[in-house]
């Protein structure tokens, strides 16, 4: 793990604050997430961790503090704000993959749209890239007739089709079927083995315990820990998160 | 039934519902590239665009049919000598349309406006996060959905049009409706017959077409 943090980080978040009204859903956030590097943030709902990882690629506007990627500053808006974004794949708790699109469209929409290539080359990768999630059999189909296991797949291989510098995944297998998450945590898994760099908010202790490389913590909006997985679930530090794991791990 | 075959009036009756065709047919055109326009106006994040939009429907909306067709003729031809053709059919025909497409594109803008409500937040938010631009993802994502959730509305707007057509006799246009007037001051035996076979014409043009939209409606619903 040296390699990943004596390189420079790909993610730095600094003491960013976020306000929805009065609520203070991000109290001075701080967190960078070297090349690489998996991430997973846990805690209890209501904590900001969904928030947090909506604010890397900006679909949550931040209040005051930084965030920067790849050593430059998130632009504000425009398209120097798409083209951040069109380098971090994201992965969204309802999939929201186009209705209105077949599967292999929405997985060469971003390619051709976004960074203008051939039809016939977004295409070839597409395909490869829903035989790699496992379900290039189905391309021509609408999401609805998918499960939602597959869904979430087709959702990975839409924002890997994009090439991304990094992946944020947020509650990816929370609005799945128990028998579906496995399929979906499979190709995360897959990916994090890979060297993808990913930020992954999750319930899934499971994953991880053996796919993260730092567990992060939060409660109220703060970030309470930070620490490899053995020693966060061996000995939490905090008082929270020693009540917060024995909540989950006793069922 | 003595009236239609007489071989002139049953050519103006063709020629009166052959004007109803072509007034709904380009205005319907027009309306709807108009209408998802300013749909795409009234949701933007520009406020000057919202304000367009939203000005152009409290304005046409709101406003008589019949006033907005006059003012087409007197206002920008006869005043602003707004010229669309060279044979006085044609440019009051064309004066029409513009009439009849401002008005209904009011019209289509608040139901694609009310079709963007159906359509998921998520579906923006998964658009944005692969780098499309806030236009790509009304475009190609926002506006189509929200436009096939909305074909039955159109059925009834598009219904509406073609019964509007008749307005446009009122500057000239011998339109269906003008035609029946014309065939009743010549007529006056007949004049329930008349009515019937150009209320009946009517029926038979529209009450398939208010099929065919909620067949249509069907099948490019998107399915969730």
């Amino acid at each position: 793990m040296d390699d990943v943090t004596t390189s420079e980080p790909l993610i730095v978040l600094e003491s960013v604050n976020k306000w929805f009204g009065p609520l203070h859903v991000l109290d001075n956030v701080s967190l960078s997430v070297g090349r690489g590097e998996v991430v997973v943030v846990i805690g209890p709902s209501g904590s900001g961790k969904s928030t947090l990882c909506r604010t890397i690629n900006r679909l949550e506007p931040i209040t005051s503090g930084s965030i920067t990627f790849d050593g430059q500053p998130l632009p504000a808006e425009g398209r120097a704000l798409a083209k951040l974004r069109s380098e971090v794949g994201m992965v969204f708790q309802s999939f929201n993959l186009f209705a209105h699109k077949t599967i292999l469209e929405n997985v060469t929409l971003g390619p051709i749209k976004v960074r203008r290539e051939k039809p016939a080359a977004a295409r070839e990768r597409g395909l490869a890239l829903l035989d790699r999630v496992g379900i290039a059999n189905q391309a021509d189909k609408f999401p609805a007739q998918l499960s939602g296991g597959q869904q979430q797949r087709v959702a990975i291989a839409r924002a890997l089709a994009m090439q991304p510098k990094a992946m944020l995944f947020d509650e990816p297998t929370s609005a799945l079927d128990p028998e579906m998450v496995g399929e979906v945590l499979d190709v995360m898994t897959s990916l994090a083995g890979e060297g993808m760099t990913m930020v992954v908010v999750t319930h899934e202790m499971g994953f991880a315990r053996h796919a993260a490389n730092r567990v992060v913590f939060m409660a109220d909006g703060q970030l309470v820990e930070d620490a490899p997985p053995t020693e966060f679930f061996a000995n939490p530090r905090s008082e929270r998160a020693r009540d917060f794991l024995s909540k989950i791990l006793t069922h | 039934m003595h009236v239609f075959t007489d071989p002139k009036n049953f050519d103006a009756y063709l020629s009166g519902f052959l004007w109803i065709l072509k007034l709904t047919g380009a205005s319907a055109v027009l309306a709807l590239l108009l209408g998802v326009l300013l749909a795409a106006m009234r949701v933007s994040p520009v406020p000057v665009l919202r304000g367009v939009g939203a000005a152009w429907v409290n304005i046409f909306r709101n406003t008589p049919l019949t006033l907005i067709v006059l003012f087409c003729y007197f206002g920008l031809y006869s005043t602003l000598g707004l010229n669309l053709a060279d044979s006085l059919d044609l440019n009051n025909y064309w004066l029409g349309v513009v009439g009849l497409s401002a008005y209904t594109a009011a019209f289509v803008c608040e139901a694609v406006r009310s079709g963007v409500n159906t359509v998921p937040a998520g579906q923006a938010e998964a658009a944005r996060a692969i780098g499309l631009t806030f236009t790509q993802t009304l475009r190609i994502v926002i506006l189509p959905q929200a436009t096939r959730s909305v074909v039955a509305p159109f059925g009834s707007i598009l219904i509406a049009l073609c019964k509007n057509a008749t307005i446009v006799g009122t500057i000239g246009v011998i339109e269906a409706s003008s035609v029946m007037k014309d065939l009743l001051n010549e007529n006056g035996d007949a004049v329930i017959p008349i009515f019937l076979v150009f209320a009946g014409t009517f029926a038979a043009l529209l009450i398939p077409t208010g099929y065919l939209f909620g067949w249509l409606a069907n099948r490019l619903a998107v399915k969730r």
